[in-house]
């Protein structure tokens, strides 16, 4: 999660003094890697396919004439493209990505393992049922285990993604106001909240109301009072909040939000600080979307695919959408069909299919690992972390919360001590990346000025995340004694310097096409 | 526990650096009577468990399923069984691909950034069309989104949607639709791909929304559709389930499409039970602004160097907030990476032999599921995938063969339950996978189970 609003980069000089120009444009292990358009070849192919001598052609009148001019590449020549593009990204393999909101964590292979096991990566959704009871199977113990963390006691499980479960979550909240005959029309969202949420709220057509965050960083159970009314549907509430911090006034909140006959929907994104510590159900929530692809460390594979299953209580419950699995007279079943008997009051369908299956049997795979304790472990490590990493920090960063609380998964930080430095926050960031790490995530939430977000998760060792606040805090003093060319010309050994974000947007080029690159060659 | 790297004595150091007295300390803001004990079990779940445990368990799990690759296989319907070659599964392994973010900072992401930029220019060359973007969950949603797209485009909320669009990509606009508030017109399932679409569009039509090959296999030619659609001033939305038909069959940008979205799975992807999968977006280029998803642009660095940026953000929800285009966040990001290197493998010539091969082994098997006694073969056009009617209810013959071992499409009950009358019809696909031996012991099985 990163907020970049205002905020392209503009395009610096690359290179450190001295440096000598390579006639290839390679830098040693750093290697210059073109498009495949303009390697590959529409003769060439790394498949080879035995196709009859004649192949029997009955597509008549709509069979394709024209070429579609997509390149091929041999085996090692495919090989060799992608391992050289894979060299130019950081990784979590490659050390700390300290993306506040993100949850990076560490991917345990054996998730990736399981995954690939012919019965649940071979096998297709529509198969008739008795040939995948296991698969069925998977996905019930994985909902009893999500249910069970979070005390409430039912779970869509096909959302794809953490908004796609939160408009999932938002729709059960609207069939349930629908099925009480007052559709209401306002949904209550914290200035803090994720991006997602004011857009999921006014997609389903309700106005968006804004409640500011208390000086502390946290929401004013009596802001929150002061806003409803019987007019409300919900409020989004992100618990821990993106600022890094436990609501403490959460039941309070709940209770407000019930006594008008409204909904609670938390934003989940954040459950990696509390599972095993407290249960969401006990705090009042009425639905919460789980990111499996944050809390329970299925692969973030560059931006997805995720997986975002919805956890509902008794008053949504039957408004699960399609599908969901059943135990019936012969094992496992699916209800499919809002036709069924099974199907309830359930919504609708969010998905085509049963929703991201891969992403269940690596979370499953990862739950079991640690089980109950070790989840909880895993939790309080994670906060452990953070809370460390402000310790190290705080007399250096700044903080914008004049509290000693202690905070969650994350620690955020604002941009004050950087103030009259020359420096921005983007600026620190990429001379972070100089400095071999990720950065952490820049300006989000908005309720601070250039914020700084870090979220180490339990995945660093103490020697981690010494060696990571010696250097921000070795960049803090540069930063103050005036060594602004470090940041302002960052990063400098990177495959690319800072790029042109403006032009890239001004004149948008968003996929090759043959005539420029004919252009180019001319230039 | 082998994923957590602090020790006990860590653990004491750095509380007493925090000041903090124990661990409970810092979670003070938890309200009492909402916190979990200390014990080991928390959450009455399991404890924890060793990797051996765990891979035993799951295995155990995993071998209660019929695996595709294990049978003949005949199952489709949005959803392909093809050989999907070792360097793929290989490559999308590699750590930085794998457990990499969202590029947000490109200068430590172009890996992740070429290959998006790489993949929506093969989606481009692949639809016909000018634009695509860097990816959607799957083909139902981005379908979805399609629609969404059509009304902020023309101003309009009504979507005409063709009975030969699968019903699960239906139940998803009529879905979004009901909650968006706007209207859905559904024609009734169209088995042999004839229906008059065409008079259902008016001058309140935002979309019409035509799959090819349809979900019952049959294909059509979008180009009269597109040229009512255009005449109404309403967009015409091109659904491909079947993305390896683009190899063989006229593109839908050629045909007139103004939006086409696609289920990508087939190439690189594998079957994983419905999930997950990517999504395939892509459009005129004056539509641009209004498209949904992440987007990958080339720009360049200060030395003129060129690299790749996520781009028009301007349109997404954690700039524009309830002003966004679309609520997505994520997009399919390793899945795509899958798509782009199984489709660079196969090039030009594979991808279209891929194709012809497809559809030849679906007319061999057409031939031989016709040569039984009562089954008849619908589909008069086909790519890969037709529809057949046997003397006894489909769901009952599916499930007879699949005790035989041969898993032999879905019945069309699956998948509209309350039209009585496709209850005898069953939807059979047929890829490169399959072999003669396949065919035989489908036909052979198919005759004992109609005996």
């Amino acid at each position: 999660m990163m907020n970049r609003e205002g905020r392209a980069t503009a395009p610096t000089a690359q290179g450190s003094e001295g440096a000598v120009a390579t006639f290839t444009g390679n830098r040693g292990l750093d290697i210059e890697e073109p498009l495949i358009f303009e390697v590959g070849s529409g003769e060439v192919t790394g498949v080879d396919i035995d196709l009859p001598e004649a192949p029997e052609n009955r597509l008549g009148a709509l069979a394709r004439k024209q070429g579609i001019g997509l390149p091929g590449l041999s085996e090692p020549e495919a090989m060799r493209h992608y391992v050289r593009l894979s060299r130019k990204n950081y990784a979590i393999d490659l050390g700390i990505y300290p993306l506040g909101s993100c949850t990076m964590k560490h991917n345990p292979r054996l998730n990736e393992k399981a995954v690939r096991l012919a019965g649940f990566g071979d096998i297709h959704p529509l198969q008739p049922e008795s040939t995948v009871q296991g698969a069925l199977e998977l996905i019930d113990t994985l909902a009893h285990w999500l249910k069970t963390l979070t005390g409430l006691p039912a779970v869509a499980m096909s959302p794809k993604a953490g908004a796609h479960g939160e408009l999932c979550g938002m729709m059960a909240i609207r069939a349930a106001l629908e099925a009480r005959g007052e559709p209401r029309s306002i949904v209550l969202v914290p200035e803090s909240a994720h991006g997602t949420n004011p857009a999921t709220a006014a997609y389903l057509g309700y106005k968006v109301v804004s409640v500011p965050a208390r000086e502390d960083g946290t929401v004013d159970p009596e802001a929150v009072k002061e806003r409803l009314s019987e007019d409300v549907a919900a409020i989004m509430l992100t618990n821990p909040n993106t600022c890094g911090l436990f609501e403490p006034d959460v039941r309070a909140i709940a209770e407000a939000v019930h006594e008008v006959g409204a909904y609670f929907y938390c934003d989940g994104a954040n459950f990696n600080a509390i599972m095993g510590r407290t249960r969401p159900g006990d705090l009042g929530v009425d639905a919460m979307h789980i990111n499996l692809h944050k809390t329970f460390s299925t692969p973030h594979g560059g931006g997805g695919p995720g997986a975002g299953p919805v956890v509902l209580s008794e008053a949504l419950a039957p408004f699960a959408p399609l599908p969901f699995v059943v135990h019936g007279a012969d094992g496992f079943r699916l209800v499919e069909s809002l036709d069924d008997d099974a199907a309830g009051e359930a919504f609708g369908r969010m998905t085509a299919f049963h929703g991201q299956m891969g992403m269940f049997v690596r979370a499953l795979a990862y739950m079991m690992s640690h089980g109950a304790d070790g989840l909880r472990q895993a939790a309080e490590d994670a906060v452990l972390n953070a809370n460390y990493v402000r310790a190290c920090l705080k007399d250096t960063f700044s903080l914008p919360y004049n509290h000693d609380r202690p905070c969650m998964h994350e620690v955020l930080f604002d941009d004050s001590f950087l103030k009259g430095t020359g420096v921005s926050t983007l600026d620190f960031a990429k001379a972070m990346i100089d400095e071999g790490f990720h950065p952490m995530t820049v300006y989000f939430p908005l309720v601070v000025h250039g914020a700084m977000l870090i979220e180490p998760t339990e995945s660093e060792s103490k020697a981690s995340l010494d060696q990571f606040v010696a250097t921000l805090r070795r960049l803090a003093d540069a930063a103050r004694e005036g060594d602004t060319e470090r940041f302002t010309g960052a990063p400098r050994y990177t495959p690319v310097g800072r790029l042109d974000e403006t032009r890239a947007a001004r004149h948008p080029i968003l996929r090759w096409t043959p005539e420029q690159n004919a252009s180019q060659a001319a230039e | 526990m082998r994923y957590l790297p602090l020790t006990e004595a860590d653990r004491k150091a750095m509380l007493k650096r925090i000041g903090a007295k124990d661990i409970d300390a810092l979670f003070v803001d938890v309200p009492p009577e909402a916190r979990l004990d200390s014990s080991d079990r928390p959450v009455d779940l399991p404890r924890r468990r060793s990797e051996l445990e765990v891979e035993r368990t799951l295995t155990r799990m995993a071998g209660r399923n019929v695996s595709a690759g294990a049978v003949p296989f005949f199952v489709g319907a949005g959803a392909y069984k093809h050989h999907v070659p070792a360097t793929v599964d290989h490559l999308i392994q590699r750590s930085e691909f794998l457990t990499a973010y969202t590029p947000y900072q490109p200068e430590v992401s172009q890996g992740t950034l070429q290959y998006l930029f790489e993949f929506q220019t093969q989606v481009a060359l692949l639809t016909g069309m000018e634009v695509a973007n860097a990816s959607m969950y799957d083909g139902s949603t981005g379908c979805g989104e399609a629609v969404l797209m059509a009304e902020r485009v023309t101003k309009r909320r009504k979507a005409v949607l063709s009975g030969g669009l699968h019903p699960q990509y239906r139940a998803v606009v009529e879905n979004l639709s009901h909650f968006g508030g706007s209207t859905v017109h559904a024609l009734p399932p169209a088995i042999n791909g004839e229906e008059d679409i065409v008079s259902a569009i008016d001058s309140e039509t935002a979309c019409v929304v035509v799959q090819t090959p349809n979900v019952y296999g049959s294909l059509t030619d979008l180009e009269p559709i597109a040229r009512a659609a255009h005449e109404n001033g309403a967009l015409l939305i091109a659904v491909v389930t079947e993305v390896v038909s683009l190899g063989a069959v006229r593109s839908p940008g050629e045909m007139g499409a103004d939006i086409v979205v696609a289920e990508g799975q087939s190439l690189g992807v594998g079957l994983s039970f419905g999930g997950p999968y990517v999504g395939l977006f892509a459009t005129r280029e004056k539509f641009l602004r209004q498209m949904p998803g992440r987007l990958a642009g080339e720009t360049v660095d200060g030395e003129g160097k060129r690299g790749y940026v996520l781009t028009l953000s301007t349109r997404e929800q954690h700039i524009r907030r309830e002003r966004a285009t679309s609520n997505i966040c994520t997009n399919s990001g390793l899945c795509c990476l899958a798509f782009t290197i199984h489709l660079s493998l196969l090039g030009e010539k594979g991808f279209r032999d891929l194709a012809r091969l497809n559809h030849h082994n679906a007319c061999l098997l057409a031939d031989r599921l016709s040569g039984v006694k009562g089954v008849e073969v619908l589909t008069p056009a086909f790519f890969n995938e037709f529809t057949i009617r046997t003397p006894k209810p489909g769901a009952e013959v599916v499930e007879a063969l699949a005790e035989k071992g041969i898993l032999g499409g879905v019945p069309v009950s699956r998948l509209e339950p309350t039209a009585d009358a496709f209850g005898d019809l069953i939807v059979v696909a047929s890829t490169e996978v399959n072999t003669d031996e396949d065919r035989d012991a489908y036909q052979t099985a198919l005759k004992e189970v109609l005996a």
